[in-house]
């Protein structure tokens, strides 16, 4: 399930009182526009006093990635419920684009946590430009300069039940 | 990165040529050119027609070969240049490897004509065996 990043505006419907109402725009990771827009509202009702009867979407745009063949260190910050309580957590991804490291953090809440998609808020997400900037070890491992390794041990799916020969691991 | 020799000589690296396995450009050479994590590496095959993309190693085997000195993350211009300068692609074709995997392919894809004329030199052939054993055998 690819994720994408919307940038979705909207706000209040003009009212006599008030006849230009603020505009607010979020940055929304979803699979579509239609769960981008609910979420949307989803969010800002929680911070605002509008909801999406007496509110209107101005606009949902896609925001595509700048460079999406460089790989990337990426820090997120959410916040989940879990069955007891909700805690805030960080949490560190390399990927290539920003939509590519929420959809590994989704999985990865998912596997080790249980939460799913409609429990865990994303507060930020945030491009580690530096790598002294990196918190944890899985991620700075994999930017020690010269990094190399070999494939060790790699097994092949047996095509038949019995074979001639011993399988290369090679 | 290890101190003593290592008893493996192929390594996922900056410059590794590295042969797909699957995909659209299956059977095709191409180098990698950044490491992501211990799952994919993003590869680029300019001269072989392989688009710039993250590929996993699942589907990738390791060749001996490697461009030595390519800087990491290079872009596909700077790739080129350094492949074309080393000739590793060149290396490649001329490899055993490289050589059985296109007679193995040339043989897959052969169509009816070509069937039929290997017929017709593998059956020539073992006659003129067979007429050069039987005259030894006479004499």
């Amino acid at each position: 399930m690819g994720l994408q990043e919307y940038q979705v505006l909207g706000r209040h419907l003009p009212t006599a009182q008030e006849p230009n109402p603020k505009l607010y725009r979020m940055r929304i990771f979803a699979k579509n526009e239609v769960v981008a827009k609910s979420r949307f509202w989803y969010f800002l009702r929680q911070l605002k006093k509008v909801k999406k009867a007496n509110g209107e979407i101005v606009g949902v745009n896609v925001i595509h990635e700048k460079r999406p063949l460089r790989p990337k260190n990426f820090g997120i910050w959410l916040r989940y419920d879990s069955r007891s309580g909700t805690h805030n957590m960080y949490k560190e991804y390399r990927e290539l684009t920003r939509a590519d490291a929420v959809r590994s953090m989704y999985q990865d809440m998912a596997a080790r946590h249980r939460a799913r998609f409609r429990s865990v808020h994303i507060l930020r997400v945030v491009e580690i430009e530096k790598a002294a900037d990196v918190r944890r070890p899985y991620i700075k491992q994999l930017l020690t300069p010269g990094l190399r390794f070999p494939l060790p041990h790699r097994v092949a799916k047996a095509k038949s039940t019995f074979v001639a020969h011993r399988p290369s691991t090679f | 990165m290890s101190k003593s020799p290592s008893t493996f000589t192929r390594f996922v690296e900056v410059g590794r040529v590295v042969l797909l396995k699957s995909g659209p450009c299956e059977g095709k050479v191409a180098v990698i050119v950044e490491i992501i994590d211990h799952r994919r590496a993003v590869i680029d095959g300019p001269t072989t027609g392989v688009p710039r993309q993250s590929f996993p190693y699942r589907h990738l085997t390791l060749t001996p070969f490697s461009v030595k000195t390519l800087p990491r993350g290079s872009r596909t211009g700077i790739v080129r240049k350094y492949v074309e300068k080393e000739g590793v692609i060149e290396k490649w074709n001329k490899s055993a490897w490289a050589q059985k995997l296109e007679t193995t392919h040339r043989r897959r894809n052969i169509n009816d004509f070509g069937r039929f004329s290997v017929q017709l030199m593998k059956k020539n052939r073992r006659d003129r065996v067979r007429r050069a054993l039987a005259k030894q055998a006479k004499a």
